[in-house]
């Protein structure tokens, strides 16, 4: 395990109007790690990873990538600067075949729009690019296949095929066994396995199975704020992570 | 400028600005709740305009009688309105809602062709309104503008009230926010919806009802309301009262003063307005709420 | 978030090479027939053939702005208007002058506007932009109609039509109209062919992507504002085109060429021929003109109906939207492609 982590937040804190959604929470992602992140539903798990990709503003704090401060970053130039996501309902286009989507997706780290004579599809690298996150993904044999005609479990595949096109160091996955079989659950960890050793990946999930097996570390989140985090031994036994789960679901 | 000719510009702004948030509040309302972006709109008003020609003769003093008539026969047309067309827009995008509203102030604007023909009018106001105030003894100001902002501010009051005090406007504010947990506790939402549009078309029929002795009656002028509505609604952000009612004093000041300082360029200082805005605040004055 | 109803641009969705090829060939035959159509057509449906074509570049301008990018702009004919006042303004008054001059200049003014409409309108969505888009377009009607800078509600001429030189000789005048005939022919096939790479290109699959679905392409690291800034000052110079030949066809201006009308005009015409394809632009173009024609033409409908061409053009409209959606071309769409069982 590296020590220096590839992505750090400091003190994440967004307030909406009186409500703070995120309160405090400060997270580091090491490549070759799952980081895993849980909570009750209204904990501002999706707001942090909302904040974390930069698709709204802190109210305060810092976050650095690779040490260099992105915080003031827009959403685009983050993802150009390695950080992708997925997201928890499915955000891929419908019309185009599966192949189209995660080209365009690809196509992001080779925009070049000036070059109007040349068609999009000999986009060399673009291709190239989205051939390999869909053989990641385990999408190879349904390239041609219309998006939105495909199963559930093969389109949130797609969305992680989409997340990984541009290529990005760290993956925010926000819920991505959402809607899914048991059988579509081991497809899914078993690519984020394969994933693992290239990649610093942050993980929301609801599915507490899933999350033991495969996280290096979990936060927990009650109420936008930490209140656990670490090994995911220690986090089981915490007597905080018991009472907040306590009444609430019978997971943990 | 004198104070006295100041003072006048002032009411005359207020006058506009009152006018137009009765016609603006009705957009809003019916965008804010129902998702129906209405170009039709302007036509409401144009509507009640003509109805205050044509009703006038038959009412003679009575005036508050006729817009008391002119009122519910309005709210009675935004009723079947809504229940033979508009209802049918809920749900499509909004290009589609664009293009039938579009053809539809078309349609209007032949109907209204075929029933009162194409000439410009004027409606005489009421014998107990007419005349003047005098003001700082040089000039004197029409007592029906006067009577016509009282008027409209009565309005804004009791949309205020009805919003935030009633049971009405309790079911027109959860319809507004979450459509199903509204159906859920038993609001009957089509009924809803077919009142709040009919209160949307009354509230600009009575807008155009009250202007008429003001200003003429023509057609077309349902367009330039229109117009003015949506730089309302985008200054004060859609689906906000409070934001119309601000947005629309707002504009009524920048258009009066516009007017009177750059006389030329006058219609130009509401757009300029609007685009300060939208470099500064692009989702309105007050983005959600009432 | 885009809704579903909108067809995706067939781009990418265009099933085999066979179909690609056939693209082509469409278009090309329209043009041919065009070309050779002045042989036949009386003067009166020459004129019309022309106001065709104007229009047509007119909607193949929206489409890239709503079909391709889905912004629904309900200003539009605001740069239509410029590029014809620019035209009219910009000419000199006692010797015809340069086509090629005129027509950069007319486009320039409107991108120009473009840009202003453009960067302060994107930064609202749906419909706050359907408004701002509108009053934007209003507000360059007034400083028309009501200053005297173009002769105000009337108005002004354009006093001489400008003419195409090269080295001192004269290659085209268009005071005459079959000259004028074949430039607007010549502007639509490259505005159409232009419009067909741009929509290949990388460009193009990004500005359909935004429309889709905007959010998820800005994860991938497009910088949407810019795309979607780019598309509408493209389309706004496209719209000056436009404007250009309206001027030069009808030797005058008025500031009703920047009217909400027109806007409303430009976008039933491509919802007529079909949301999200070049030809929808053209043939809803064609069939918006005609049907107007149609409406209004005494000789087929009497006096009494002619009349009141807007309400039945309206009701038609209406009709259209609630029934056909997906335009002319979709009905055309439904009988070459066969359905395959999915």
């Amino acid at each position: 395990m590296n020590a220096t982590p590839l992505m750090q937040a400091i003190g994440l804190t967004r307030r909406f109007g009186g409500l703070v959604a995120v309160d405090g929470v400060s997270i580091d992602l090491h490549r070759g790690q799952v980081h895993a992140v849980i909570g009750t539903n209204g904990a501002g798990k999706s707001t942090l990873i909302n904040l974390l990709s930069g698709e709204i503003p802190l109210s305060s704090g810092r976050i650095n990538l690779e040490g260099k401060d992105i915080t003031t970053l827009a959403q685009p130039r983050r993802a150009r600067s390695g950080v992708g996501r997925s997201y928890q309902r499915t955000t891929i286009f419908p019309a185009l075949s599966v192949l189209e989507n995660c080209r365009l997706a690809a196509q992001a780290a080779h925009q070049k729009p000036w070059t109007l004579w040349q068609g999009a599809q000999s986009c060399r690298a673009s291709l190239d690019a989205a051939h390999a996150a869909l053989e990641a993904a385990g999408l190879a044999d349904a390239l041609r296949q219309p998006a939105g005609s495909m199963s559930h479990g093969k389109k949130r595949q797609l969305e992680i095929a989409m997340c990984l096109a541009t290529m990005p160091q760290v993956l925010l996955l926000d819920e991505p066994l959402a809607g899914m079989g048991a059988e579509e659950s081991e497809r899914m960890l078993a690519m984020l396995e394969r994933l693992r050793p290239g990649h610093a990946i942050l993980l929301v999930e609801h599915d507490m199975d899933a999350v033991f097996r495969v996280a290096d570390t979990i936060t927990v989140m009650v109420n936008g704020a930490v209140i656990a985090s670490g090994d995911p031994q220690a986090v089981r036994t915490s007597p905080e992570v018991q009472r907040a789960y306590l009444g609430e679901d019978a997971h943990a | 400028m004198d104070i006295s000719t100041f003072l006048v510009q002032c009411l005359n702004a207020v006058q506009y600005g009152l006018l137009l948030f009765l016609v603006a509040s009705g957009l809003t309302l019916i965008f804010g709740i129902m998702g129906v972006i209405n170009l039709a709109h302007g036509s409401f008003y144009m509507l009640g305009a003509y109805l205050a020609y044509v009703l006038a003769p038959h009412f003679g003093g009575y005036f508050l009688g006729m817009l008391l008539v002119g009122v519910l026969l309005s709210a009675i047309f935004g009723f079947i309105l809504e229940w033979v067309f508009f209802s049918f827009l809920y749900g499509r995008d909004h290009l589609q809602q664009v293009l039938m509203t579009y053809a539809l102030i078309l349609v209007f604007e032949e109907l209204r062709s075929i029933l009162v023909g194409n000439e410009v009018h004027g409606v005489a106001a009421p014998q107990w309104l007419a005349g003047g105030v005098s003001l700082g003894g040089l000039m004197t100001y029409p007592v029906y503008n006067l009577f016509a902002s009282g008027a409209c501010l009565l309005v804004a009051a009791g949309l205020y009230w009805l919003v935030n005090r009633t049971r009405v406007g309790m079911m027109i504010r959860a319809g507004a926010s979450n459509r199903d947990m509204a159906r859920g506790l038993g609001i009957d939402i089509r009924m809803l919806y077919r009142a709040v549009f009919a209160g949307g078309v009354a509230l600009a029929a009575l807008a155009g009802m009250i202007a008429a002795p003001a200003s003429s009656v023509y057609p077309g002028m349902g367009g330039g309301v229109l117009i003015m509505c949506f730089v309302v609604v985008v200054i004060g952000g859609i689906g906000s009262i409070s934001g119309a009612l601000i947005a629309a004093l707002l504009v009524g000041f920048v258009d009066t003063f516009g007017k009177v300082f750059f006389a030329q360029m006058s219609g130009i200082g509401v757009y300029v307005l609007m685009a300060v805005i939208l470099i500064w605040r692009p989702q309105g004055l007050r983005s959600r709420g009432f | 978030m885009h809704s579903p109803t909108l067809p995706a641009a067939s781009v990418a969705a265009v099933p085999g090479a066979r179909a690609r090829r056939a693209g082509w060939l469409a278009p090309a035959l329209a043009a041919l027939a065009l070309a050779f159509a002045p042989l036949v057509l009386g003067a009166y449906y020459q004129e019309l053939v022309v106001q065709i074509m104007i229009y047509a570049i007119f909607a193949l301008s929206l489409e890239l702005l709503a079909g391709t990018t889905g912004l629904v702009s309900l200003g539009h004919a605001a740069f239509f208007g410029i590029g014809a006042y620019a035209t009219a303004l910009l000419a000199p008054q006692y010797a015809p002058g340069s086509v090629a001059l005129l027509l950069v200049l007319a486009m320039l003014c409107a991108a120009a506007y473009a840009l202003l409409v453009g960067a302060l309108s994107l930064r609202t969505r749906d419909v706050y932009f359907i408004m701002v888009t509108l009053a934007f377009a209003q507000m360059a009607y007034f400083v028309f109609h009501d200053t005297a800078i173009g002769g105000g509600s009337d108005g002004m001429y354009l006093t001489m039509r400008p003419v195409v030189e090269l080295g001192g000789s004269v290659l085209a005048d268009l005071e005459r109209p079959r000259h004028r005939y074949f430039l607007a022919l010549g502007l639509l096939v490259l505005c159409y062919a232009f419009l067909a790479l741009v929509l290949r290109s990388r460009f193009g699959h990004a500005l359909a992507g935004i429309r889709i679905n905007e959010q998820r392409m800005r994860a991938a690291g497009y910088q949407t504002y810019r795309y979607k800034l780019a598309a509408f000052v493209l389309a706004g110079a496209l719209a000056g085109m436009a404007g250009f030949l309206s001027a030069a066809k009808n030797g005058v201006v008025n500031p009703e060429l920047l009217s909400w009308h027109e806007s409303g005009a430009v976008l039933m015409m491509i919802i007529l021929g079909g949301l999200g394809s070049l030809r929808g632009a053209v043939i809803g173009a064609a069939a918006f003109v005609l049907l107007k024609e149609f409406y209004s033409s005494e000789a087929l409908l009497g006096p009494a109906i002619a009349g009141r061409w807007q309400l039945t053009l309206g009701l038609t409209m209406i009709a259209f939207v609630a029934l056909l959606p997906k335009g002319l071309v979709g009905i055309g769409r439904r009988f070459t492609f066969p359905r395959k069982p999915s």
